[in-house]
C-alpha cells in the first residue's frame, strides 16, 4: 500500500503566505491510514515528480492537510494546484512527535519558519486535552513577518502562551525581533519538567537544543525533527541515511541526545 | 544594587542615541526595548528586540564608551538602571566583583554575536537561496 500512490482531490487550498500553500486533500476512493502529529507523507505532483511533506492538520475523516512551501520543481507543481487538482499520496511515514512522553510535563514548541506546519498538529492535540499537559508554550521565528504561518491561529495558542520573533523586521513590525531563543526568556516552564519539540532547520534546531541543555532541559526530552533526502520513504533506498538511522523510518521525530552525535559528523 | 536606580519608561521612550556617550546600563524588569540603528533612506530599523532579565548596554564597559546602537521602548518599561561610573569605580575596588560582572556582560556579548551569526545565516529562507543545491 504504501509503495503505490493513492489519488487525492484538492477540496481546499489556502495561501498561507507568498511562497507556502495549504492544500486540504480528499480520497477519490482508498485512503491512506490516518496519520499521527509529526509524520509525513510522499506526494506525487503527476508527471513532476515525488516529495515528503508533514501532515499539517488532523482533522476528522480521511481529509489530509499539508503544507508546503514552493522551492523546487515538485514543490512548487503542489503550490500551483488548484481546488479540482489529483496529487498521489503515500503515507503515513515515519516517527510521530510523542505527546504521551509529555503528559504531565510542561511543552515546549519551537519552530523555525516552515517548522510551525508539522508542530500544528501537535499543538491541536495538547490544545485538545489541556488537563494532561503542564504549560504550553508556542515560540515561533520567521524570515519576515510576512514569512509566517498561521497567523490567524495565533490569538488561540496566546491563552497557554505563545510568541513570536523574526529576523528582518518590515517596517511598521512591532513585535519583537531576534532568533528564536530569546524567546526562552518569556515562556513559562520549568526545565527539569520540561519536553520540547523543535521543528526548523538544522542550525536553528541545534542551536535551540544547546539553549534547553543549558537551561537545564534533559536532551532525551528534546525532540528534533530531521530532514534528509528521502526517496522511498520505507527504509529500503537509503538515501536518508544519517549514521545508523534511515530517516524516513527511524525519523524524522528523534530525540535529541541521539541526534546530537550524528549531527557534529561532517559529511555524514 | 545600592548602585541602582528604579526608572519606568513609557512606551516610544528613546533611551539612547547611537554615538552618544554610553554612561549607563539597565536590566530590564519588565517591558520590551527595541534596539535599532539608522540607514539612510530606510529610517530606523530595528535589530533586535531585548526584554525581561536582560540586559541594556554595554558599550560603557570598553572604549570608546559610546552606543553603537540606538534603544526605544516598545511598551512601558520598568528597570534597573545603574551609572556606569560609579560600577567602574566599585569594580576596580572589588576585583572580583568586577570579573564576575564582566564575566555575566561578556556572556550577554557572546550571545548576542552567536545569534547575530546565526541570524546571518538567513536560516529561514528557502533552501536554494543558501546554495545548498536541488531542492524537491
Amino acid at each position: 500500500m504504501t509503495l503505490t500512490p493513492l489519488s487525492y482531490r484538492v477540496v481546499d487550498r489556502r495561501d498561507e503566505t507568498h511562497d507556502t500553500v495549504t492544500l486540504v486533500l480528499e480520497p477519490a476512493a482508498n485512503a491512506v491510514k490516518p496519520f499521527a502529529p509529526g509524520q509525513f507523507a510522499m506526494l506525487y505532483a503527476f508527471g513532476v515528480g515525488e516529495i515528503p511533506v508533514s501532515v499539517s492538520r488532523i482533522a476528522d475523516g480521511h481529509r489530509l492537510t499539508h503544507t508546503v512551501r514552493a522551492v523546487g520543481a515538485v514543490s512548487r507543481a503542489l503550490c500551483g494546484l488548484r481546488t479540482g487538482g489529483w496529487v498521489g499520496v503515500r503515507g503515513p511515514f515515519g516517527t510521530a512527535w510523542d505527546s504521551a512522553a509529555a503528559h504531565g510535563n510542561d511543552l515546549l514548541v519551537i519552530a523555525g519558519g516552515i517548522g510551525l506546519a508539522p508542530l500544528r498538529p501537535l499543538v491541536d492535540a495538547v490544545l485538545a486535552e489541556p488537563h494532561a499537559f503542564g504549560r504550553l508554550n508556542v515560540l515561533a521565528g520567521s524570515r519576515t513577518p510576512a514569512d509566517l504561518l498561521y497567523q490567524d491561529e495565533f490569538p488561540a495558542w496566546e491563552k497557554p502562551f505563545a510568541a513570536v520573533t523574526v529576523d528582518r523586521p518590515a517596517n511598521g513590525w512591532t513585535g519583537r525581533v531576534g532568533v528564536v531563543t530569546t524567546l526562552l526568556r518569556e515562556a513559562r516552564f520549568t526545565p527539569s519538567d520540561t519536553v520540547a519539540f523543535v521543528c526548523g532547520p538544522e542550525v536553528m534546531m541545534r542551536a535551540t537544543a544547546r539553549a534547553l541543555i543549558h537551561q537545564g532541559v534533559r536532551p532525551d526530552l528534546i525532540r528534533v525533527s530531521l530532514e534528509r533526502n528521502m526517496r522511498c520513504a520505507t527504509g529500503h533506498c537509503g538515501h536518508c541515511q544519517l549514521g545508523p538511522l534511515l530517516l524516513c523510518r527511524d525519523g524524522p521525530v528523534v530525540g535529541y541526545d541521539q541526534a546530537e552525535p550524528l549531527l557534529a559528523v561532517r559529511e555524514l | 544594587m545600592a548602585l541602582a536606580r528604579e526608572v519606568a519608561l513609557p512606551g516610544g521612550t528613546r533611551i539612547f542615541e547611537e554615538g552618544e556617550k554610553a554612561d549607563r546600563f539597565w536590566i530590564i524588569r519588565s517591558g520590551t526595548v527595541a534596539l535599532d540603528v539608522h540607514m539612510p533612506g530606510r529610517g530606523r530599523v530595528v535589530v533586535e528586540t531585548i526584554g525581561a532579565g536582560s540586559l541594556l548596554g554595554w558599550s560603557w564597559l570598553c572604549p570608546p564608551r559610546q552606543w553603537h546602537l540606538a534603544a526605544e521602548t516598545r511598551d512601558p518599561v520598568r528597570a534597573w538602571e545603574f551609572d556606569a561610573a560609579a560600577v567602574h569605580d566599585l569594580c576596580a575596588e572589588d576585583t572580583a566583583l568586577g570579573l564576575s560582572l564582566v564575566t555575566v556582560v561578556a556572556e550577554t556579548i557572546g550571545d548576542r554575536l552567536r545569534a547575530t551569526r546565526t541570524r546571518l545565516l538567513d536560516l529561514y529562507g528557502p533552501p536554494g537561496s543558501q546554495g545548498s543545491g536541488p531542492v524537491p
